[in-house]
């Protein structure tokens, strides 16, 4: 029987102060997707770290611009998608250094990557150039049969 | 409505102790950043983080701890972490924070680390 997905979005002003807004709405989703404390938590702070990426280098804190968090579910996955209308940045493409080397440049960038694909189960990213780019996250749900 | 951050100052003997307080994201980070400037430019580099408090970072907050971390130990002084719950302790193991930074259980324990290891490098 083929399972209901079931679809959720937040439009919110590109600020961090709206931060705790959105980590609200997706620890609300992963609550009502079954997801246990602990992975609410790992998904709270990956979107946390995919919409400050957004709000900070792809809008460069334009309040006029909107981030959208579509996330979605159905009995096996959590599907996150961060989408903006921002320059297009991905963050792939932050050369991921070690820790030491960050510390000693001076330099804190490529973090939120990082956390990102610890915590998530998927990490990938699209850019359309002169329309939008779209962060995607997947988080399986732990109900194997 | 942003989630509240806190940042008390006080003094255990030498030592000056930063104790966080609710949440730690990119839009509270520029509040721990100028906490430890403060102390910086005040000539104290002796410094106790105590996360006790601290309900959630993210690498926004991380970020603040690298980027003053060379500077205060060129200047004989270290950040030592304490007391961090343990949602929070995770978000630093998965960086690999303890490669660089002490981080123990206790205030107790942070202060006894400064009798051992004042200072370290980077």
């Amino acid at each position: 029987m083929a399972s209901i997905e079931q679809r959720f979005t937040l439009l919110v002003p590109s600020s961090t102060q709206n931060l705790a807004l959105i980590r609200d709405f997706v620890t609300n989703v992963g609550f009502q997707a079954g997801l246990g404390d602990d992975d609410v938590a790992k998904l709270e702070l990956a979107v946390d770290e995919a919409c400050t990426n957004v709000i900070e280098h792809a809008h460069r804190n334009d309040l006029s611009k909107d981030v959208v968090v579509r996330a979605t579910f159905d009995e096996r996955t959590l599907r996150i998608e961060v989408v903006d209308t921002g320059e297009g940045f991905d963050p792939s493409k932050v050369p991921q250094e070690t820790l030491e080397k960050l510390v000693a440049n001076h330099r804190s960038g490529g973090l939120g990557l990082r956390v990102m694909k610890s915590l998530m189960d998927e990490v990938s990213y699209e850019i359309v150039p002169g329309d939008r780019n779209r962060l995607r996250m997947v988080k399986k749900l732990r109900k194997e049969v | 409505m942003p989630h509240p951050f806190v940042v008390q100052r006080s003094d255990d003997g030498d030592l000056s102790v930063l104790s966080l307080e609710g949440y730690l994201d990119a839009h509270t980070a520029p509040q721990f950043e100028k906490a430890i400037q403060d102390e910086i430019d005040a000539g104290r580099v002796r410094l106790i983080v105590d996360g006790a408090q601290l309900k959630y970072i993210s690498s926004a907050g991380l970020g603040v701890f690298m980027s003053f971390i060379e500077e205060i130990r060129d200047k004989g002084g270290d950040i030592k972490i304490c007391s961090l719950v343990p949602k929070v302790r995770q978000i630093f193991d998965i960086l690999g924070f303890h490669a660089i930074y002490d981080m123990v259980e206790s205030r107790p324990a942070a202060v006894q680390r400064f009798a051992e290891v004042p200072t370290r490098e980077v």
